[in-house]
């Protein structure tokens, strides 16, 4: 056993006076402050023991505790107490006293600052009949109190309080050998000049502690102040007068002076691909939770989508099924619409890519970038089937893995050693389709020369990330490119499905989809309507949203900005770039071969309504970490949540007005208590706002089920149910609350929109509520209005949510989870989209 | 949170009986009443007499040793993660990652309460981090989905998710 200790480290004094002590062997050796000893701490940490087995320990506590068993002493209850306290509640103090009385010479400061600490173990001795803290002998406890007090202690300019008890005791321990030696040893001298030294190496002083940790948010209550409480109740009292009436929606939406146009749009989800649930709240779900709520602030906001439809997958799935790749389009395009008509995604427009518009607005791009010099042409080597008459792509081959010899390697990846391989190096390379051996040809292709731009993207970048809202792993991703530096990129492949490239020689080439993909937003825009361009080259006026998954993230952030930046065509660049990270399927992946997971189309199957899905889905939103799908989850969050909390607060409200008061709204007179209430809803409004303005859809979700928390517990409190049968006080104050309630539950309807479109409705609906409530109450900053007067009549109060109950919810469970008999055939549907995935693979190669 | 961090403890150890513990103070530290008029005080002190009664002194270390390096990272949990500042926690994963390297369980060779109450107070911490860092702290989160799925530990944190396969290849791009 190794000791390593230094001078002036009033923590050394603990171990060597324990060492003295105990009379245990250990050798001992003198270090500096810096000297490192224990290599997996990012400080120099001292004391430290290096144990026989190798084990180091670096806490001086620990090292006195270990000494001491091995002394062939128990550490009690009451030890380990005086230990910790000395941990946790001691030392902060201490090193700070000692930091102002040795470094800033305030000697008295200092004592004052540890007043409250020690008179805590003044009182604990005053507790105590025996000569030492925990027994009659000096223990682990008394060393270390007593060595971490010595500097104080001793110090006679020091004034930390009375302590006849602590100083008693101080002196008795000071009467060891131990102690003594220890000191002299270590602190020389007068010991508060000596620490000088050391004190001067720690790290500057925390004083302000983190209190609130962001996970105990829920148990977090905001605490208000009473002019909050009074501005807020005042605000209710105002109601709905002043505000303005809702605009109605007509197309084509375009951008307005002195409006905020705000354009938002989700990766185009590839054609031949049925989405599943992590593909629906990554992009679609999530771009329209957040359009409907910027149409509520007054936004004048478009949101477009469409599919993506050229490419090699499609072309693929079309020999599959015997069809044509435009049959296949138009079949899946089908498909896709109506997955996002039932989930209630109410794009402006969903369009498509297979347009005309979109050979036009890429081909132009096309030209501008290669006029200014930013393409560039060289060969690849690529395979060919003669037979099929046509070069193969990656996924189209399949040979001997060149690492491992798996003999079913794929083009671009080995399945067996997961390693990247470049179609050429395959042995034995057989074309899929055919089944023919494919030669080795060259071919002449375009790149798109991505380094030239670099200078004139990182600047624009950098701009971009300080002024719009990138989630943290799109800032990620987009920097790991930068820093890996950019490459040229092919943006031409030998296909026949896809945008012609508009150059005689290359007559039997179409553009890489990733290429023409994005342009899909310009030509989806411009099929909405023929002034396209006032939202795409208008960077003035417009701000630009793009929701994703996290893996297409550098098509948006580097790829498609350098076209843009390099067609210098004023085009408007995204402003804000919100990414996902992935949803999982109960802990595995969501596998279309395996059947493993909820896809589209099976969602209406399940019963379940359109918008307990997007409910949920918006709950486990994977917002800044993965997340998963769960059955049971599921089950749980619609009857704990919406059934218990959101659903029984507005039906109770409602029903209190029908049964109570006729079906109209009962007069208010506002006590403490609901200017309280008001004030607290009003505060979670607020928050609702400031989230989602930073597209925080999930948390600012939070905020609405803790309005109708406040609400049942203000409705529990006052129980109206008991006093309407009362005297006349007690019905009016039913009364009262009743209608504040109610007014909670129109509130909490405008809330919802976003999330639950029809349920919202359905509140409005069932209260009479005014149209512009909603519009009012989301304004500005949010304000929680009266929106339901006095004498306002009410509709028919019905139940909002169904239980799910556990058999059904086993029953889809055991539908979904995979290996439902022999699956069809068809390709792996990981959780990010196909396009992105395979231009990455290919790009990897290059 | 030290409250339902030390109910869950006594589940885990099998304490049938709840125990009367509040919290004291601005930092809320926990108060164990005994029925004999005592009282202990401190997350460590109490979660270590938990153990102690409920004869699950194995989970203080079987040996001297390992006893030492359990109070040592009962310590660090206390001084040094709690209440951390965003910059510490770079630091601490960094820390506990490097610790890691070798080692299945934070003290010798067999669960104790290093790893449950670690576990618990970085529960927050983990939960956050982003599928590249978990991926840069792969020690720490190879043993976070170890003790998560413990037997018996998790009670009241909801689990995390561990993906298996790495996603973040330095060749990706």
């Amino acid at each position: 056993m190794k000791l390593f200790v230094s001078e002036g480290n009033p923590q050394c004094v603990k171990v060597l006076a324990a060492l003295e002590h105990t009379g245990v062997k250990c050798d001992l050796q003198l270090l500096g402050h810096e000297e490192k000893v224990v290599s997996f701490l990012s400080r120099p940490v001292l004391p430290a023991v290096l144990l026989p087995s190798g084990q180091q320990l670096f806490s001086a506590n620990a090292i006195c505790q270990y000494l001491f068993e091995v002394g062939g002493k128990e550490i009690t209850d009451t030890s380990r107490q005086l230990l910790e306290w000395e941990a946790t509640e001691l030392q902060p103090v201490l090193l700070q006293a000692l930091h102002v009385a040795v470094l800033q010479g305030k000697s008295s400061e200092a004592g004052t600052l540890l007043k409250v600490t020690l008179s805590w173990l003044e009182q604990f001795l005053s507790g105590k009949s025996t000569q030492f803290l925990t027994a009659e002998t000096v223990e682990v406890a008394d060393i270390v109190l007593w060595s971490a007090l010595y500097p104080i202690l001793s110090d006679s300019d020091l004034n930390a309080g009375e302590l006849h008890l602590v100083r008693g005791w101080f002196k008795r321990v000071s009467q060891l050998p131990a102690c003594t030696k220890a000191v002299q040893a270590i602190l020389p001298g007068k010991a508060l000049s000596a620490l000088k030294n050391f004190l001067q190496k720690q790290p500057a002083l925390h004083t302000q502690r983190r209190e609130n940790l962001p996970s105990e948010t829920e148990e977090a209550e905001h605490v208000m102040t009473e002019e909050e409480i009074e501005v807020a109740g005042q605000t209710f009292s105002g109601g709905l007068a002043e505000s303005r009436v809702t605009v109605e929606r007509k197309h084509p939406v375009l951008p307005k002076e002195g409006k905020r146009n705000v354009l938002v749009t989700s990766a185009l989800p590839y054609v031949n691909n049925v989405p599943h649930l992590g593909n629906i709240i990554g992009c679609v779900l999530s771009a329209d939770v957040f359009s409907r709520y910027g149409r509520l602030r007054g936004w004048n906001l478009l949101y477009v989508c469409g599919t993506d439809e050229y490419g090699t997958a499609t072309e693929n799935k079309a020999l599959e099924e015997g069809l044509t790749p435009q049959q296949i389009c138009d079949k899946y395009f089908a498909i896709h619409d109506a997955i996002y008509k039932w989930f209630q995604i109410d794009f402006d427009y969903f369009g498509r890519t297979t347009t005309q518009q979109q050979t036009e607005i890429s081909q132009n791009i096309f030209f501008r970038l290669l006029e200014r010099g930013f393409l560039q042409e060289d060969t690849v080597e690529q395979l060919r089937c003669e037979h099929c008459q046509r070069f193969l792509a990656d996924r189209f081959v399949e040979g001997v893995c060149p690492h491992c010899k798996y003999p079913e390697a794929r083009g671009d990846q080995c399945d067996k050693c997961g390693r990247l391989i470049n179609a050429v190096e395959l042995k034995d390379p057989l074309c899929k389709v055919c089944g023919k051996t494919p030669v080795i040809r060259t071919s002449k292709h375009l790149f798109l020369n991505l380094p030239k731009l670099e200078g004139e993207l990182e600047k624009w970048l950098e701009q971009s990330f300080s002024t719009g809202d990138w989630t943290a792993n799109a800032k990620q991703i987009t920097r790991s490119w930068l820093r890996d530096g950019l490459k040229p990129r092919c943006i031409t492949r030998d296909l026949k499905w896809g945008t012609p490239v508009p150059l005689e020689e290359y007559r039997d080439k179409v553009f890489y989809v990733w290429f023409d993909a994005p342009i899909g937003y310009l030509s989806i825009t411009a099929n909405y309507t023929s002034d396209w361009e006032k939202w795409w080259k208008n960077p003035q006026q417009v701000e630009l949203y793009n929701f994703m998954a996290k893996d297409n993230v550098p098509f948006h952030s580097v790829v498609f900005p350098c076209s843009l930046l390099g067609a210098q065509d004023n085009y408007t660049l995204v402003n804000n770039l919100i990414a996902t990270e992935y949803l999982n399927y109960e802990d595995t992946k969501f596998s279309k071969s395996r059947g493993v997971g909820v896809f589209g189309d099976m969602a209406k199957d399940t019963g379940i309504p359109s918008d307990v899905w997007r409910f949920y889905l918006t709950y486990v939103r994977p917002e800044g970490q993965d997340s998963s799908f769960s059955w049971a989850d599921l089950a749980l969050k619609n009857n704990s949540e919406l059934l218990n909390n959101l659903g029984n607060f507005i039906n109770r409200a409602g029903m209190f007005v029908s049964k109570f008061f006729n079906g109209c709204v009962p007069e208010i007179v506002l006590q403490d208590e609901d200017k309280r209430i008001i004030a607290q809803v009003a505060w979670e409004l607020k928050q609702y706002i400031q989230l989602l303005d930073k597209v925080r859809i999930r948390d600012a979700l939070k905020c609405v089920l803790n309005v109708s928390r406040h609400g049942n517990q203000y409705i529990q409190i006052n129980e109206p149910w008991k006093k309407i049968k009362g005297g006349d006080e007690d019905r009016k104050r039913a009364g009262t609350v009743t209608s504040v309630s109610v007014n909670v539950a129109c509130l909490l309807s405008a809330m919802l929109e976003p999330y639950m479109p029809t349920v919202s409705q359905t509140i409005r609906t069932q209260l009479q509520a005014p149209d512009n409530c909603a519009s009012a109450m989301l304004g500005a900053e949010g304000y929680f209005l009266r929106s339901l007067p006095t004498g306002h009549r009410i509709g028919t109060v019905s139940p909002l949510f169904q239980k799910l109950d556990s058999e059904q919810i086993e029953i889809l469970r055991k539908k979904f989870g995979g290996q439902q008999g022999p699956s069809k055939k068809s390709s792996t549907t990981e959780t990010k989209p196909p396009t992105a995935a395979e231009h990455i693979a290919n790009q990897r190669k290059k | 949170m030290a409250l339902r961090e030390l109910s869950s403890l006594e589940k885990f150890v099998g304490l049938k009986r709840q125990k009367k513990i509040s919290t004291q103070g601005e930092r809320k530290v926990p108060v164990l009443q005994n029925n004999n008029g005592s009282s202990l005080i401190g997350l460590v002190t109490i979660s270590s007499h938990l153990v102690s009664e409920a004869k699950k002194t194995e989970l203080l270390g079987e040996s001297v040793e390992q006893r030492a390096v359990v109070q040592q990272w009962l310590e660090y949990r206390l001084t040094r993660l709690d209440n951390c500042s965003q910059d510490e926690v770079n630091i601490i994963l960094t820390e506990l990652n490097e610790y890691l390297v070798d080692k299945v369980y934070l003290a010798g060779n067999s669960i104790t309460l290093a790893d449950a109450l670690m576990y618990y107070g970085i529960h927050h911490i983990i939960s956050e981090l982003a599928v590249q860092q978990k991926e840069k702290y792969l020690n720490v989160t190879r043993w976070f989905d170890h003790i998560q799925h413990y037997p018996g530990v998790r009670h009241h944190l909801p689990p995390v998710i561990v993906l298996r396969n790495r996603v973040y290849q330095s060749n990706q791009h």
